[in-house]
């Protein structure tokens, strides 16, 4: 079995669930193995999942602006539990007001996700990123 | 008289309980003092005997003999997982609704001094999970080794990740032991799946744990020893809240049995949030889901209960002193059969079994706790909302036996003062009064129309006693 396992969820005190369902279905539809943990998720639900499913990369999803705060050590966890090579991603609208784009990938970079998305990206770029970062081969 | 004789081997009494299939009702109810140790058949003959005494009449045939059996230390079990609010967790939840004593629960890869517990612990079974289909195979597979190479020989059922199963069965099989590979108890993050685990385990129950317990010497006289006695009662829960044939259900429904030793939770319910506005986490519950607690049995662990609760609180409830309280339940913690005399001591009894209840249904029942986030106020739901439950069934001998045992069942409903336990809120209250609940579990298998129809007649209705009473926010 090849297939890719995504676990996914909307991280912290953030019950924003619309944009969750549609990264879901995109993604399932491109043949990968989605773990969906939903809304109001911990960084352990995020590492307890990753762990018992074997997962390949963990999306992570915040909406609310306080997505800086509730992501600081999700990487540290990680690697404590012995899911070094799992792919963290982030994606969303990370940060409260208008702030230099740059400046925000750079610092969920320095926080050890090897991916971060916008508002504006599109699960199809995070179909790309996938297969770019898994090399594997798309179902469809 | 043409009667089917149903048996429990408990620990302390062998209990026995004669329906008649063709009046379709239930005859009557004995005991005596349970003889596992030397042999079992001693007591049950004595229980007999005594049911002949009641009955008056010499000779009694019995068309059918059916046994469960809690005796010798119950089925004692250990769950071994990989993360623990996942597969341990779902271990441990399969587990119990098999009807173990659950002795212990390991996490992750076991290490050296795990193995030297495990084994001093003396399991009957082991129960090992991990990983969900597809996912982690590195800790279940190192876990079999390192299981499989113990001296200790004890059936394993292997509840894991699907990829992996034919190399967990070599790896048993080749150190030579009794290895039981059945489906994974999580096979997604968010689906339990412990109905096969429960089937597989009661398998293992009759072929082998019947025997090593010695309970087998009763062969010749019973047909089967067909399951753990807790198994039982949650087979005549799921029966009464489902109902067979002609005979309709009760709908969703909580059983607490309250016990010297343990008092054991029952509920067969969704447990799906009542509220539009709440949000479910947390690993998904089992639609029959049994509880047991260890610290709550009246008499073994009486002196814990009253630690929990606090003395003030006893004495409030049972208008005995403090000083009084502590010295009686040292006493009955000691001569576990004591049985309360004057009506002081009733009071304090009855006490003891309603907190025993409210603590335990505290636990079983899931909560809801308020999270204010920039969006406003979110309630999150772990566990069961066992609100809109229809029926409460209160069963065991220290509940049933009580002077009045409605104030003793009131203890798991909801508390206005204390909301975020999701007890039953408006349910019927029902007494178990012959106290028959294991044999209904035992007939469910020969004939379970007849079983749910002499339950139904066994069971009464009792007025729901609102205490109000502040007092009685037990803590966890």
């Amino acid at each position: 079995m090849n297939q890719k396992t995504i676990v996914m969820g909307v991280i912290g005190a953030d019950i924003h669930v619309v944009g969750n369902k549609i990264i879901e279905y995109a993604l399932r539809e491109a043949g990968f193995n989605v773990v969906n943990l939903g809304i109001f998720c911990s960084q352990e639900d995020f590492v307890n999942a990753a762990k018992e499913t074997n997962a390949d990369v963990i999306l992570v999803s915040s909406l609310y602006g306080h997505g800086e705060l509730d992501c600081k050590g999700l990487k540290e966890k990680c690697l404590e539990a012995g899911l070094n090579k799992v792919k963290l991603y982030v994606g969303g609208n990370l940060v409260v007001g208008k702030q230099n784009w740059e400046d925000v990938k750079a610092k969920f970079e320095a926080m050890g996700f090897d991916r971060v998305g916008s508002e504006t990206t599109m699960p199809d770029d995070i179909i790309k990123w996938l297969q770019e970062d898994l090399s594997c081969i798309i179902a469809k | 008289m043409d009667l089917t004789l149903l048996i429990d081997f408990g620990s302390t009494y062998t209990k026995v309980t004669a329906i008649s299939e063709q009046k379709g009702c239930f005859v009557a109810t004995a005991k005596a003092p349970s003889t596992v140790n030397s042999d079992v058949m001693i007591g049950l003959s004595n229980a007999i005997n005594n049911l002949k005494d009641i009955l008056g009449e010499e000779n009694l045939s019995f068309r059918r003999r059916v046994a469960c059996s809690s005796a010798a230390g119950g089925l004692r079990m250990i769950a071994i997982g990989l993360v623990p609010t996942l597969t341990v967790e779902a271990a441990r939840k399969a587990a119990l609704n098999a009807g173990a004593k659950l002795i212990g629960s390991y996490a992750f890869k076991l290490t050296e001094e795990d193995l030297k517990e495990l084994c001093m612990q003396k399991p009957d079974i082991i129960l090992l999970a991990g990983g969900t289909d597809g996912g982690d195979e590195e800790v279940i597979l190192h876990n079999a080794k390192v299981l499989a190479s113990l001296e200790l020989n004890v059936p394993i059922v292997v509840a894991g990740n699907r990829a992996c199963k034919e190399r967990i069965r070599q790896i048993f099989i080749t150190a030579g032991k009794d290895v039981r590979i059945t489906e994974n108890v999580l096979p997604e993050i968010n689906r339990l799946n412990i109905q096969p685990a429960r089937e597989c385990i009661r398998e293992v129950f009759i072929e082998r744990i019947v025997h090593a317990k010695g309970i087998d010497k009763a062969k010749e006289f019973v047909e089967g020893i067909l399951m753990p006695t807790p198994e039982a009662v949650l087979r005549a829960t799921e029966l009464l809240a489902e109902g067979a044939g002609e005979e309709t259900g009760m709908g969703e429904i909580l059983v607490v049995d309250v016990g010297g030793a343990t008092t054991d939770v029952y509920t067969v319910c969704s447990g799906n949030p009542t509220r539009g506005d709440v949000i479910l986490k947390g690993l998904p519950e089992p639609y029959s889901k049994r509880t047991v607690e260890g610290d709550l049995g009246v008499r073994f662990n009486c002196l814990h209960i009253m630690e929990t609760v606090g003395v003030s609180l006893l004495s409030e409830m049972s208008g005995m002193k403090v000083d009084v309280i502590e010295s009686t339940l040292s006493l009955w913690a000691r001569k576990t059969y004591m049985v309360p005399k004057s009506e002081l001591e009733i009071n304090l009894d009855q006490a003891l079994a309603r907190c025993a209840v409210d603590i335990a249904v505290k636990r079983h029942s899931g909560t809801l706790e308020k999270y204010y986030t920039p969006m406003g106020e979110v309630f999150v739901q772990y566990g069961k909302d066992l609100t809109s439950i229809k029926a409460v069934v209160g069963t065991g001998g220290p509940l049933v036996n009580a002077q009045n045992p409605t104030y003793i069942l009131s203890g798991a409903l909801f508390d206005e003062h204390d909301p975020s336990y999701l007890k039953p809120k408006n349910p019927k209250l029902y007494i178990d009064k012959n106290y028959i609940f294991y044999a209904i579990g035992l007939l469910a298998e020969i004939n379970p129309e007849l079983a749910i129809h002499i339950l139904k007649q066994d069971l009464k209705q009792v007025s729901c006693e609102k205490m109000v009473d502040r007092s009685l926010m037990c803590r966890r």
